[in-house]
């Protein structure tokens, strides 16, 4: 389906990406959030406590994000489309509802404009340090997926994009911009509504009484009925059967975490979304995802300069990792670079893939700022030896 | 070719905006690359304000301003702040009234307009920014002038269209009968001084 | 007519998820003595039960949600507030009632049970409090009374206790009633009466945990507690809610303290937003498939 077109700001822009974030989402169909104020996120929330009303939805202000982070789930349950915007303190404080959207399988999408921390570290300056919160910050098992932007534009797109996939799969997206890519403005183009593809909610396809919530066909992802519907919903954070009753004992606990995880492992292709360039043949391979890939492209362009043969693998969706693709990366290439703005997250997924097939090299930065092209291109120097 | 930009002055001289229109012109109006950041810390509050724009005709990748090539400086604070970040052979434009040149770089090319006075002539103080904006264009040709009026005009609620159009015809004018006699450069250059940096 | 012709159907039994019974609450316990009253109090309206949700949080309270025939929504320790908050705005025609227990909606709750009064959010809120984390063995709550005996005050308690009544009042709560498990009718026509309420409408229910706080503070059975509740129960409606407080052997204050009318969140919205708001009618099918807007 197509998005709405009341809800699309079609034209060209020269707007910020926290609120291209905010057009994507109405874009993606997205009426309704609820958030805290935190910088650097909260422009995304300013602008869409003034455009939702205009098309019927509503922002609401929380008393603190633990409210935030479940109130968008209530929004959800009520047939919307919803979502929270926050910044580190923030995220870190709505990691038990990650998990509740986990278990109750509840689509919807946690933006978190990623600042420099722990704590409160630096509030206007970018890092890239929540990248391990985004996959393990919720107590237990359970998969996400996050989707990192580089750019405003990406900003609006890819926000549509988590849209869609937490839809698809029923999950809740994690949408892990930081500080820089937020509060940097750059042209926007926003397409025609009919241009835009929407992945509509998977809705139940039987009568009340014949139908499960938590029953999964091919695809291990249930589909969904809402309060208010006549399907007398029963949907709770603790171990459930097909009927979402909850059932507390191995067995059950079995079989709702291993279909959970199962549905994400399976579109494991699928959700391998990444930006090549030039890796046939490369001695070295830079790794990079969020506004450091742009630094990394600097880096690499002045790599090249120089005569070696580097080639650009660009993570747009970070979780699920694209395990094959690293697998398959490592033996061909000298070395595998990866900046990234934390004192190396990321890097020990790519470790943990290339298995040893290749040097993996960290260029860590505790953020605050970018890293500097040269740090990067002295890495590929390293790598290329 | 790629230019960094910095416009810096205090609050409520439409800084921001002045960089947003320049940014806009050579993103959308121009068909090129434009990538603006903003200052948001705690220094940003306190009446300094500050805006820095990349512009290419390729896609900007390292986003910050770290050099100015052109740099336009509203407040002596500005002045004193940002002029020793400049290339040494960057061009300075600066609201003449309000900022006293020491220190300069010694290659720096320097043009001066009395802005706010311009803009008090045109009946609205407030519009000194689209004036500094109609300078920056005849100076630097850093963007087309077509492409920035039209940012102009997109920019600003269509009651103030006119007056912001005058403001930058106002500017873009004076600028270009300064080019015919070139850059002012004050008599006594002492070097850089001691400048905390922006990291 | 013979008696094994008669068929005793319960009304309440529809409003429960047979499939659920027996519950996990223990012999002599007050929530389902509550659950049975508010059963009741929602037999007796003119509400579309499709159309009504109950939201709960973590504890034996908690449970109340999972064993309504509504749509039943178990969520976080202390969220059940915000949730439900989403809910509704989300979807105005639901009815939402929150019922959960005193540790969940006062303490790790707290917080969204202040705001949601002051936003007046239109939400029933019925906080079961029976004095103590029973879920979790029997550990000292917010609520706990006086030098109360629990797991984790074994010298006895020494914090005051919240007196609820005059927290939601104070935060601007439409309606505010305490009852204890005792008064099934009055609590069944105060249930009634807040139903109709538009706006934060909240119960407390004094209900004893004969396995906990009656146990280790040797107040016998539950019997027992029904007696006491009788015997030191004063009925006071209007009554000034600071004058509510609970003290250990002291009276319980029971009755509707508080009933004014005040706008709730979504009119007040409305109102405020004026012509920014736009309704957004839901587009037919064909509209989908052709992506057309209604509107041209």
């Amino acid at each position: 389906m197509h998005a709405d077109q009341r809800c699309v700001l079609t034209g060209t822009h020269f707007i910020n990406g926290d609120a291209a974030c905010c057009e994507g989402a109405l874009s993606a169909g997205a009426r309704f959030a609820a958030g805290y104020p935190i910088t650097p996120s909260t422009e995304i929330v300013e602008r869409f406590s003034a455009r939702a009303p205009q098309v019927g939805g509503l922002f609401i202000q929380m008393e603190d994000e633990l409210a935030s982070s479940i109130a968008l789930q209530g929004m959800v349950w009520a047939g919307q489309k919803s979502f929270t915007v926050t910044s580190g303190p923030g995220y870190s404080l709505m990691m038990e509802h990650i998990g509740y959207a986990a278990i109750t399988e509840t689509p919807c999408v946690f933006v978190d404009v990623q600042r420099g921390g722990p704590s409160t570290g630096l509030p206007t300056l970018p890092a890239q340090g929540d990248m391990m919160q985004a996959r393990w910050g919720s107590h237990g098992d359970y998969l996400t997926i996050a989707l990192t932007p580089n750019s405003p534009q990406e900003c609006y797109s890819l926000t549509i994009k988590a849209f869609n996939l937490a839809e698809q799969f029923r999950v809740p997206v994690m949408f892990m911009m930081d500080e820089c890519v937020g509060h940097m403005t750059e042209k926007v183009v926003i397409p025609k509504a009919e241009e835009i593809e929407i992945y509509p909610r998977r809705l139940a396809s039987k009568p009340p009484g014949e139908f499960n919530l938590f029953e999964a066909g091919e695809d291990l992802v249930p589909e969904m009925a809402h309060a208010g519907e006549g399907y007398k919903v029963y949907v709770t954070g603790l171990t459930h059967d097909k009927r979402g009753y909850p059932v507390l004992n191995p067995k059950a606990q079995h079989e709702l975490v291993t279909r959970q995880f199962e549905k994400i492992r399976r579109a494991a292709d699928e959700l391998t979304i990444v930006e090549t360039e030039e890796i046939e043949g490369a001695d070295v391979v830079v790794v990079s995802y969020g506004i450091t890939s742009r630094v990394a492209q600097r880096a690499i362009q002045m790599a090249r300069d120089k005569g070696l043969k580097v080639g650009k693998l660009r993570l747009i969706c970070v979780w699920p990792f694209p395990e094959k693709l690293i697998r398959e990366l490592a033996p061909k290439v000298k070395a595998l670079v990866m900046p990234e703005l934390n004192m190396g997250q990321m890097v020990l997924e790519l470790e943990r893939c290339a298995g040893g097939k290749c040097q993996v090299i960290s260029v860590p930065h505790a953020g605050g700022t970018v890293h500097k092209p040269a740090d990067i291109l002295a890495a590929i120097e390293r790598g290329a030896r | 070719m790629l230019k960094e930009i910095r416009i810096a002055g205090f609050g409520g001289q439409g800084v921001i905006l002045s960089a947003h229109i320049v940014g806009r012109a050579v993103s959308i109006h121009q068909g090129g690359y434009a990538t603006m950041t903003q200052n948001y810390g705690p220094e940003a509050r306190g009446g300094a304000a500050s805006a820095a724009l990349m512009v290419s005709d390729q896609p900007v990748l390292f986003p910050y301003v770290t050099h100015p090539d052109i740099l336009v400086v509203l407040s002596q604070e500005a002045y004193t702040r940002y002029a020793p970040e400049m290339k040494s052979d960057g061009v300075l434009l600066v609201e003449e009234d309000l900022v006293r040149l020491e220190n300069l770089p010694p290659q720096a090319r320097v043009y001066g307009i009395p802005a706010t006075r311009i803009a008090e002539e045109l009946g609205k103080k407030m519009v000194l920014n689209v004036v500094m904006v109609g300078f920056f264009c005849a100076i630097t040709k850093a963007v087309d002038r077509e492409a920035c009026l039209k940012a102009v005009s997109d920019s600003v609620p269509e009651r103030f269209r006119k007056l912001n159009t005058e403001a930058f015809d106002r500017g873009f004018q004076f600028g270009e009968e300064l080019l015919l006699k070139g850059p002012a450069k004050e008599e006594q250059t002492v070097g850089v001084g001691a400048v905390e940096s922006d990291d | 007519m013979s008696t094994t012709d008669f068929v005793v159907h319960n009304p309440v039994e529809d409003l429960l998820r047979q499939d659920r019974v027996p519950t996990i609450w223990c012999p002599g316990c007050g929530i389902g003595t509550t659950v049975n009253s508010f059963a009741h109090a929602l037999l007796g309206q003119d509400i579309d039960l499709s159309k009504t949700a109950i939201v709960s949080g973590i504890g034996c309270s908690g449970r109340v949600s999972g064993y309504m025939n509504l749509d039943s929504f178990h969520t976080t320790h202390g969220r059940a507030i915000p949730f439900a908050t989403g809910l509704k705005l989300a979807n105005p025609e639901l009815t939402v009632i929150v019922y959960s227990g005193d540790g969940d909606l006062t303490s790790i709750g707290g917080n969204h049970l202040i705001h949601a009064a002051r936003r007046n959010i239109d939400l029933m809120v019925v906080c079961v409090n029976n004095m103590i984390y029973a879920m979790t063995g029997g550990q000292a709550a917010a609520t706990t009374p006086g030098s109360s005996m629990s797991t984790t005050t074994p010298y006895g308690a020494f914090e005051p206790e919240l007196n609820m009544p005059q927290l939601v009042d104070a935060a601007g709560a439409c309606f505010v009633a305490r009852w204890t498990s005792f008064h099934v009718m009055q609590l069944e026509r105060t249930m009634a009466k807040a139903l109709k309420k538009k706006g934060l409408r909240f119960i407390e229910i004094l209900s004893p945990c004969p396995t906990y706080f009656q146990r280790k503070n040797n107040l016998g059975d539950a019997l027992t507690a029904m007696v006491d509740y009788k015997k030191r129960s004063k009925i006071k409606h209007g009554c000034h809610t600071w004058e509510t407080a609970l003290e250990p052997g002291g009276d319980i204050i029971v009755g509707e303290f508080v009933d004014r009318e005040r706008e709730d969140y979504l009119t007040r919205m409305r109102r405020q937003l004026g012509s920014h708001y736009s309704e957004f009618p839901e587009q037919t099918e064909e509209e989908i498939s052709e992506g057309a807007c209604s509107e041209c």
